[in-house]
């Protein structure tokens, strides 16, 4: 212990991992944690009543503005939180720097083409019904 | 700090191999595992919302697999690993905010209660929607 007593906090933190942008991933994977609570229940609760029903009426639960506009949030959050969850993940087991890189590059193109599927998905429905 | 020198300095996990079995931690591994099963479900459900913007062939076919029995398992281990997730993830805001419920007592506790939460909420909503 006494050897380090002159060393800085600073000198023993550094070179031994990020400490750059983890705080921010941290506090974006809690928000939107925050916000699928909100979102989760509806969505479970809806798409159990529209997986009920026959397509039409599944398509008339989702023109609704309301049930379309939550489904894009809830589309949003849920591949928001996933995309930082599989980042993490990929970080903790993958130790080889290019599989590493590619599995990351993998996992924000799919989050983000599965986002943008969806919302457009929903808006075609919307704009078909006529709202 | 330790003398043994590797070539990696930072701190390692503990290995799971000489870990003595405690719920928490399998709570904490079961976390992990459901999290990439909802990752992956999202690809069905993504699917699902096409077939409904698309044609009525498509969502037919979604139909059949969803009624299906290896559909119907699908969804139930779905609506576990939500509601796992979900209860779970509570817990992790719990712990990261207002700093509740870090007591090994009440973690443990709280481990077996999710468990139960996520099996038996999942088997009242399969229930529900059977004979509702």
């Amino acid at each position: 212990m006494a050897s380090h007593d002159f060393i800085t906090p600073a000198k023993m933190a550094r070179g031994l991992g990020s400490a750059k942008t983890g705080t921010e991933t941290h506090i974006r994977q809690r928000v939107s944690a925050i916000a699928l609570i909100f979102l989760v229940p509806w969505f479970v609760y809806s798409i159990i009543h529209a997986m009920g029903g026959d397509l039409a009426e599944a398509q008339a639960w989702a023109a609704k503005p309301w049930n379309a506009i939550l489904l894009i949030l809830t589309a949003g959050a849920a591949f928001f939180h996933m995309r930082i969850g599989m980042q993490v993940i990929i970080e903790d087991y993958i130790a080889k720097s290019g599989t590493k890189s590619a599995l990351l590059i993998l996992n924000s193109f799919a989050c983000i083409a599965l986002f943008v599927t969806v919302a457009l998905s929903v808006l075609k429905i919307w704009i078909g019904a006529g709202a | 700090m330790t003398s043994t020198s590797r070539a990696d300095p930072r701190p390692l996990s503990p290995h799971l191999q000489i870990w003595r079995f405690h719920i928490t931690m399998a709570s904490s591994i079961t976390h992990r595992i459901t999290g990439t099963a909802l990752y992956f479900g999202t690809f069905l459900i993504t699917a699902w919302i096409v077939a409904l913007a698309t044609n009525a062939e498509w969502y037919s076919v979604i139909e059949t697999v969803i009624s299906a029995w290896y559909g119907q398992v699908i969804l139930f281990l779905w609506a576990v690993a939500v509601l796992f997730h979900f209860a779970n993830g509570i817990r992790h805001l719990l712990w990261d905010g207002p700093h509740i419920g870090f007591e090994p007592k009440t973690a443990s506790t709280v481990s077996v209660f999710i468990y139960l939460f996520a099996i038996l909420g999942a088997a009242a909503i399969f229930a529900a929607t059977t004979w509702l």
